[in-house]
């Protein structure tokens, strides 16, 4: 498994996040997520807790975050599970980091639909910029992973960095969004070219009143 | 004598669709989601009356409309409600999970409904679960869809605050919650079990069946997994009458649908159109043709990576819809239509299909866990011609093996893209074989 993540140490690990505990926001915030479950199936929570958690750890080290196991055992003792169980949903879920990861985690989808629409660019780019995949760059500022389909084939190739999608992307305006990230600077969100969602480049071919109104088609039912 | 003939039944309409036929007048999101602008597309009107109608007529109206489920198996979707208990005799509650787990490669059409249509999904998820007499809704969203999940947790309160969910939904006297859970990332939990599963906060893994999810799902209670778009076009159906939907696509195949087309197509793009459009009428009217010209098109995936390919020939006319594209040895899967032109490394791109399926599988049982990783490091070799003739053979052999014999469908979408090449492109691995340097049989002078 050479492209397994790389588990830091666990002493000093245990040193830096032995004493985890949410902020009073995100602590709110587990209660309201525990709610959503019948009593006695606070289990189901440990997805989203896992996500708040991740992304508590990522505030408090200026990263995306990760799961040090402290913290995955702080959650085992909140919903009162073994800490195992805990364990094996980080470990089977793609979107929990087991290894801290850089201040942008760039995830490029190479998956069929983005490859035909030219993902190898995307690739390019990101290795030009000094990218490599599964990696962090020195100055932990980007980390590349290659992903599965993201599920927005339409505006393929795509990215998802953070929290935000970047879509119909070529080589140039892929490495245009890594310069803005580096700058500082927050690049546009979305399609690359000039074009609405998934609708087609150039305008729709349908439900042109939508565009300028919130039309009701309602009037025109037969 | 004079025959007795009845009159011809005239064709069934296969598109294309009028805007006023379409369900999801915002699926671009040039109009803001909210439940206000919502309403004023038609959402929320006057749900109570919905349902006032009944809870058996509801199903019986939803089976009528001929709805087949659209998460790809294309299971009628009013009689799948129809198998959730009635009363509870043991006083488990019913519950309803939405599969907004969407993942199959080239499909993205719940992620349209979810940001830009959101009321459309959860006003269904109120008729839906209280036609099957459900407690309570949970939508799965998958955990990539960050501004998607937002949207829908937003959309849910505003609904709240309206008062059309929770005690007394509409005004009807019936009691029902809608929930979010976001996934985090596992193609595997788009199958109806690991999602239960991993509702409950486990690994998704699925589970065998039976008992299948209507007797004992969602914490052991009658719980029925549905689509995102199968639940959000209910209400419309409804409103509109079942004989309305009915009138779109061929017999058994009823219904407007939402196509998400990829690939080597001029303009990509996702559109609602009638059930059965004939594959170069979607593709002329909709995405400025193929890339390169119609004589440049040399497969099409039509529905989602789990579905074998279709050469060029074949697809042009044929009608997009189940019994059509089954017809052909492939399927309509989730409408994702992934078109491939004569640029494309054919082997190239199925192979990375397997080393999807290779990277999703959930481990739990050996056929798919070593056979998926099997098949694509072949599928890599045959790629590069590295290989021998007789491989192809084995390959096949192998697929058929993984086939039918693991718990859930993985292993089988795994094999079918493999099978389809091997059926179509077969002299194309055999030429890479025998450029690599094969020994090649030579005629005898």
């Amino acid at each position: 498994m050479a492209d397994a993540p790389h588990i830091p140490d666990e002493a000093e690990t245990r040193a830096r996040w032995g004493a985890f505990a949410w902020t009073e926001e995100n602590a709110a915030q587990a209660e309201k997520v525990i709610a959503r479950y019948p009593a006695g199936r606070q289990q189901s929570a440990v997805m989203p807790l896992l996500d708040l958690a991740q992304r508590q750890v990522g505030a408090e080290t200026q990263t995306q975050g990760w799961l040090p196991v402290p913290v995955m055992e702080y959650i085992a003792r909140q919903l009162d599970m073994p800490y195992m169980r805990v364990y094996e949903v980080a470990t089977f879920y793609t979107m929990y980091n087991l290894a801290p990861v850089g201040r942008y985690h760039v995830q490029v989808c190479g998956t069929t639909p983005c490859m035909l629409r030219g993902s190898d660019d995307v690739f390019a780019a990101c290795k030009n910029k000094g990218l490599v995949k599964g990696a962090t760059t020195p100055d932990g500022l980007f980390t590349l992973t290659e992903v599965e389909c993201l599920g927005a084939c339409a505006n393929a190739p795509m990215v998802q960095i953070n929290d935000d999608n970047f879509e119909d992307l070529t080589y140039d305006s892929m490495g245009a969004i890594l310069d803005d990230l580096a700058a500082g600077k927050q690049p546009k969100i979305g399609p690359q070219i000039d074009r609405q969602t998934s609708c087609p480049e150039g305008g729709p071919t349908t439900l042109k009143e939508m565009v300028t109104e919130n039309h009701d088609y309602r009037g025109e039912w037969a | 004598m004079a025959e007795d003939t009845a009159p011809a039944a005239p064709p069934p309409f296969v598109g294309p669709l009028e805007d006023k036929d379409r369900i999801f007048t915002n699926v671009y999101g040039f109009q803001d989601w909210g439940i206000d602008a919502a309403m004023k597309r038609g959402d929320w009107d006057n749900t109570k009356a919905l349902l006032d109608i009944g809870q058996d007529t509801i199903i019986d109206r939803i089976k009528a409309s001929g709805l087949r489920g659209r998460g790809g198996a294309g299971f009628p979707t009013g009689m799948k409600w129809s198998f959730m208990p009635k009363e509870s005799k043991d006083g488990r509650p019913s519950f309803l999970v939405i599969n907004a787990d969407e993942s199959e490669p080239g499909s993205c059409k719940d992620r349209e409904i979810i940001r830009h249509d959101p009321h459309k999904l959860i006003e269904g998820a109120l008729v839906a679960g209280f036609a099957m007499r459900a407690r309570a809704a949970y939508i799965y969203i998958r955990g990539e869809f960050i501004y998607e999940a937002k949207v829908l947790f937003a959309a849910v309160e505003q609904a709240y605050a309206k008062g059309f969910l929770g005690k007394n939904a509409c005004g009807s006297g019936y009691d029902f919650d809608v929930f979010v859970h976001r996934g985090a990332g596992a193609y595997i939990c788009g199958e109806e079990t690991a999602q239960i599963e991993s509702l409950e906060g486990k690994k998704g893994q699925p589970r065998l069946k039976p008992p299948f999810p209507a007797g004992a799902g969602l914490y052991g209670c009658p719980t029925t997994v549905n689509n995102v778009e199968s639940i959000a076009v209910a209400p419309t159906i409804l409103r509109r009458s079942p004989e309305w939907f009915a009138s779109f696509g061929r017999d058994n195949n009823k219904g407007t649908k939402l196509f998400q087309i990829s690939g080597h197509v001029n303009k990509p793009c996702v559109v609602e159109e009638s059930m059965g459009i004939p594959f170069k009428e979607l593709i002329d009217r909709h995405c400025g043709g193929i890339r390169g010209g119609w004589d440049n098109l040399l497969a099409v995936i039509p529905g989602g990576s789990s579905v074998p390919l279709v050469p060029a020939a074949q697809i042009m006319d044929a009608p997009m819809d189940f019994d059509g594209l089954r017809a052909l040895g492939s399927g309509l899967g989730t409408a994702a239509v992934i078109v491939m032109d004569k640029s494309t490394d054919i082997v190239r791109a199925i192979s990375r299909l397997s080393y999807f399926y290779k990277h999703e599988s959930c481990g739990q049982c050996t056929p798919c866990r070593e056979g998926t990783g099997w098949m694509w490091r072949v599928m890599e070799r045959l790629r590069s011609g590295e290989a021998d003739i007789s491989e192809i053979d084995m390959l096949q052999e192998v697929t058929k093996q993984v086939e039918g014999h693991t718990i859930c469908a993985l292993g089988d979408a795994a094999a079918w893209p493999i099978q389809g090449l091997i059926r179509h492109f077969r002299p194309e691995i055999e030429r890479r074989i025998i450029e690599r340097g094969a020994p090649v049989m030579e005629a005898a002078e």
